[in-house]
């Protein structure tokens, strides 16, 4: 796997000691970290821990009422809120929806709405799309931006177990493919994607950092979340606890996903398919081809075999 | 063919809705149907105040309802009381303060019904050169701040994320919104400025497929309003003002109608699955 993170270069984004206050209440105060090029810092804690606050501090949205965010100049961020909701009054397209914050050439939107999988729904209204769909228009509008740092807020929100997948893999992909920065927030403390770099669990403060191993197995994070959520956190590197998951929601998702997919499941490679796709994706893209066009039409299956192809390899690494 | 009050109102009238289009769409789109009530309501305090100070009379408006709109902005954010609660007490307070200052003025005698239902039949040459002068700037103005504004509208914070200025842009709306107030308050009346704002938006709404038609739907369709009611007014002699907007409930009322435009729904439900299954691995 391609490393663009340069220990040379500055941080898009740093936070020292960055707090935000309201109402006479801290959010969150102590928060410190930084994201580089080509860094995937993940932020996850419970509802109402700070995280959209940290976020927001850290793009500049709020100011901080200790300590210091500094951000690189003239850096340029994609934004995909953590809520957006669209009144039905507005009549916006898809593609409209592309050049909502500047302007982009055709070829641009085509290629950020290839990359994401939603080609077929350029015409759409926004109003129109599933949770999934919504969240893979909101994603591409902050892709085709080319932005330096990507903040994402909650981005698998309404989106199903396998659509789940397949957008942390696309994530990762935006990631090797651009190099840019991103900043993830997650309450889903059971899928912390295995390619972040940095999890930085809030809580009101730091309650602790590192590797998604290493913040799953830390004392602070047991504590706040109890030792079968530190069990689900480490889903990506141990797949075979995932489908034994105490929550109903993810586990009804999971059985139908394999329903649905199963069929398909002949056609997909097994196993050690992982490594080449990587690698596919990073060559076709220095050509500059539309991969990402071949790829979209079956992201609705093709996560099946990553998450298959993810558990090879995580069994091969470790 | 016309007597002249006739074509002037026309004109005037013409003039005002296809300036108030594009800012009445951002107002059903921000959900500020009654946040510009509240300012138009204020337009009598404006009034009473311009009589007072002897002022001019419609900057004494646009100050008025530039003030109530940025009290509101001030309130809003202290956060207090919800919108809706801090609306309907200035709202009503700026229209009762505005009608009792008046009625202790004993030595000013005023038409009321003039300015609640406004009287566009006695529009003068110099008011159309302010309604389409005063329109051209606005027009400007939102074109300006289409952008910011837009984005603003669908999320405020991703504006600013990357780099718009949605709290300014804000603030020149309302400041805009005040300007059309002062404007309107002759030709549709206090009480009636926010319908011609709101009701030929909603109707251009089924019609358009992006924001900019939409904004430039409206502007059309509320000049048809305009046409219509003052046409129905000369013929059955009735008050201009209320003709003008039951012309535009009238337009409103055919878009509901179901013709022509089914299939939209239809095709985007239809997109099928995804057709590949990984066989071009």
């Amino acid at each position: 796997m391609l490393n663009f993170r340069s220990p040379d270069q500055p941080p898009l984004v740093s936070l020292a000691n960055a707090g935000v206050r309201r109402n006479g209440r801290w959010l969150v105060r102590g928060v410190e970290f930084s994201v580089s090029r080509g860094e995937i810092v993940t932020l996850i804690g419970p509802n109402g821990s700070g995280k959209s606050t940290t976020a927001k501090a850290a793009i500049g949205v709020l100011k901080p009422d200790e300590g210091r965010v500094e951000r690189k100049a003239g850096l340029r961020v994609g934004y995909v809120p953590q809520k957006l909701s669209i009144d039905w009054t507005l009549p916006l397209t898809v593609e409209r929806l592309m050049t909502l914050t500047g302007p982009l050439k055709g070829r641009e939107i085509e290629e950020a709405l290839a990359a994401t999988g939603i080609s077929h729904l350029s015409r759409a209204e926004v109003q129109h799309l599933s949770g999934g769909e919504f969240q893979r228009a909101l994603l591409a509008r902050a892709l085709a931006r080319k932005p330096d740092l990507l903040v994402l807020d909650e981005p698998v929100q309404g989106v199903d177990f396998t659509g789940e997948i397949a957008l942390y893999d696309l994530i990762k992909s935006i990631r090797n493919r651009t190099g840019c920065g991103i900043l993830l927030i997650s309450h889903d403390l059971h899928v912390v994607m295995a390619e972040t770099d940095t999890v930085i669990c809030l809580n009101g403060h730091v309650c602790c950092r590192g590797t998604p191993q290493m913040v799953s197995q830390s004392p602070e994070y047991l504590k706040l979340f109890g030792s079968r959520a530190a069990q689900s956190l480490a889903v990506y590197s141990h797949h075979h606890d995932h489908t034994h998951l105490p929550d109903g929601r993810v586990q009804h998702e999971d059985g139908s996903v394999t329903e649905h997919c199963h069929p398909g499941d002949g056609h997909h490679h097994a196993g050690h398919a992982d490594h080449d796709h990587a690698h596919a994706h990073a060559q076709s893209h220095s050509h500059g081809d539309d991969h990402g066009h071949q790829h979209g039409p079956d992201c609705g299956c093709g996560h099946h075999s990553r998450l298959q192809g993810f558990d090879g390899r995580e069994k091969s690494r470790v | 063919m016309f007597d002249d009050f006739f074509t002037r109102a026309l004109i005037a009238g013409i003039g005002l809705a296809i300036t108030v289009g594009p800012l009445g769409c951002f107002v059903i789109w921000r959900r500020m149907a009654y946040f510009g009530d509240t300012m138009a309501h204020s337009a009598l305090l404006g009034v009473a105040l311009s009589l007072l100070f002897e002022l001019n009379l419609m900057l004494s408006v646009f100050l008025v309802a530039a003030t109530v709109s940025l009290l509101l902005l001030v309130l809003q954010r202290r956060g207090a009381l919800s919108t809706d609660a801090l609306l309907g007490i200035l709202s009503h307070s700026a229209l009762s303060i505005g009608l009792v200052m008046v009625a202790f003025m004993t030595w000013v005698r005023i038409d009321l019904v003039g300015f609640l239902f406004g009287d566009i039949l006695a529009v003068s040459e110099a008011d159309i050169d302010l309604v389409w002068g005063g329109g051209i700037l606005v027009l400007f103005a939102i074109v300006y701040l289409w952008r910011p504004l837009l984005a603003s509208t669908v999320n405020p914070e991703l504006a600013e994320a990357e780099g718009l200025q949605p709290e300014r842009a804000k603030l020149y709306f309302m400041l805009l919104m005040a300007l059309v107030i002062a404007i309107a308050m002759k030709i549709v009346g206090i009480l009636l400025i926010t319908s011609l704002l709101i009701i030929p938006a909603a109707t251009a709404r089924r019609f358009a497929t992006s924001p900019e038609i939409m904004a430039v739907l409206a502007s059309l369709i509320g000049a048809l309003a305009v046409t219509g009611g003052l046409f129905g007014s000369l013929h059955w002699d009735t008050p201009s003002g209320p003709s003008i907007v039951v012309a535009a409930l009238g337009l409103f009322v055919l878009s509901l109608l179901p013709f022509g435009r089914r299939s939209q729904g239809a095709v985007e439900h239809s997109s099928p699955g995804h057709s590949s299954h990984g066989g071009h691995h």
